[in-house]
């Protein structure tokens, strides 16, 4: 293997980020970063359901025939799912509640399937674990980074502790209602690929065609 | 391994040997794969539902103490919620009966049941069916009489529907507070009706006048009743306030609780 299992965990998070590189995931990125603390849990649920997803596909990889493979892998990822949401259902109602039905939506992440078609059906168990959960913190920082901005901004508030006093509560600081807004999203994860891709331009993509000057004949 | 002869193992090794791809393989890894996921997720379900059955009862516990003005954080829910005494009404003659077990008595599950409930032809609340029988708790003073009676009320906002609580004085007339405890409104907009500033607009303020009529409004500006029936609509947020208005004097009107609470003014409950 090329890749360590450091390598593994550690790709994700800026080299590799499935949301700043791979533009996957966004739909669900849009909707639970309004506040920090769900996109806190929803960036742990997706870390767990993509580790053991990967991790159970890749034990299986051997012996999921390729016709129904799609299938099979979602079978197992919407059992997690289903698992991850009762847990917190039982364990974490109030945040469960503010997630509602996005914990569901999980299951079509592309990430999580991303990951367990490119990675865990030709990796060993534990690689593919340590994949997914790489992916899974990759995309978690990028959601705790866009809910921090959106929060803060928006609601004046971090992890729902008042930062800056709004006008509503008798404050100074006017709240940035958009922010609060799923497209406000859109314009915050635009402008950190754009960062991201400043730092970094290695992940730059090539233009797919070029306007060039001809030599003239 | 493949190049093992194949009579030399197991049925186990030779089946994990065989080719995925053929198609007893398939079947057999389909019908397995799913009666595992099955099981497992039904064993999870249903040894967290009794944990998931009490949070929910303890959220609805919790708000309602919440609109009765007693709830203070970190205290214990169910020990607090047991000054209440919960009451199952018959909406239509807006009196108590014993038909029910007030306590685990589920309102919402009898809106949807044909039996318990009515279909609403006049439906400004947007609630499709409405329940005959509903679960009201009274708050009553340490010589028996009563101090605030807790009601809940229902409707439709702009995307969700909206559950809550009014609470109201011993004369069924005066609102003590209004809450929500389960809506989907838009996070900074609708879903200000959660901010305690806008829920304190509600203390004081009388749902009827002296003949009787209803007048409790949610608008901008004063209505011609006067301040003492209007809350003050939510900037930003007109859909999801007119739905609080509609559900609000919707509850509290004759295909609500009117009948009960005339006979609570009566004096008879």
């Amino acid at each position: 293997m090329a890749q360590t299992k450091r390598d593994l965990l550690v790709d994700p998070l800026v080299d590799n980020n499935p949301i700043t590189l791979q533009v996957l995931g966004i739909c669900s990125a849009l909707a639970v970063t309004s506040s920090l603390q769900v996109a806190f849990v929803m960036a742990l649920a997706v870390t767990a359901v993509t580790g053991f997803s990967s991790m159970f596909i890749s034990v299986l990889r051997n012996q999921i025939p390729g016709s129904i493979r799609i299938i099979v892998q979602m079978v197992i990822i919407a059992s997690l799912v289903i698992i991850v949401d009762q847990v917190l259902k039982a364990y974490a109602y109030d945040v469960s509640k503010t997630l509602s039905v996005f914990v569901g939506l999980i299951i079509t992440n592309c990430i999580v399937m991303g990951r367990a078609e490119a990675f865990a059906m030709k990796n060993p168990p534990i690689d593919s674990f340590i994949d997914g959960v790489g992916n899974g913190l990759g995309y978690g920082a990028l959601l705790l980074v866009v809910g921090f901005i959106r929060e803060l901004f928006g609601a004046g508030s971090l992890f729902g502790i008042t930062i800056l006093p709004t006008v509503n509560n008798g404050g100074w600081y006017v709240p940035n209602g958009m922010l609060l807004l799923p497209p406000s999203a859109f314009f915050i994860i635009g402008l950190l690929i754009w960062a991201v891709r400043a730092w970094k331009p290695e992940q730059v993509e090539e233009r797919e065609y070029k306007i060039q000057v001809v030599e003239g004949h | 391994m493949s190049d093992a002869p194949n009579q030399n193992k197991g049925p186990i090794a030779r089946f994990l040997a065989a080719p995925p791809d053929s198609v007893g393989k398939t079947v057999f890894i389909a019908v397995s794969l799913c009666l595992v996921a099955s099981m497992i997720v039904s064993a999870v379900s249903v040894a967290l539902r009794p944990l998931q059955e009490q949070n929910k009862l303890k959220d609805k516990q919790a708000n309602v103490l919440q609109v009765a003005g007693l709830y203070e954080p970190g205290m214990d829910v169910l020990e607090g919620f047991s000054v209440f005494e919960p009451q199952v009404v018959e909406l239509e003659t807006g009196t108590i009966t014993d038909a029910f077990d007030a306590p685990t008595f589920d309102d919402r599950a009898a809106a949807a049941d044909p039996e318990l409930s009515i279909r609403l032809s006049d439906d400004p609340a947007g609630i499709g069916r409405q329940t005959k029988f509903a679960t009201v708790y009274m708050l009553r003073n340490d010589d028996g009489s009563l101090d605030k009676v807790i009601l809940p009320i229902h409707g439709y906002g702009l995307w969700s529907t909206l559950y809550g609580f009014i609470a109201l004085e011993e004369n069924g007339n005066d609102i003590f507070g209004l809450q929500f405890y389960d809506h989907g409104e838009t996070p900074g907009l609708g879903a200000e009706v959660d901010n305690p500033r806008w829920k304190t607009l509600w203390g004081g303020k009388k749902l009827a006048d002296e003949d009787g009529s209803l007048q409790i409004t949610v608008a901008k500006s004063v209505p011609p009743a006067g301040v003492d029936y209007h809350v003050d609509a939510l900037a930003g947020a007109t859909l999801t306030s007119v739905g609080v208005d509609n559900l609000v004097r919707f509850w509290m009107g004759e295909a609500g609780f009117g009948p009960f609470l005339e006979n609570l003014k009566a004096g008879e409950i």
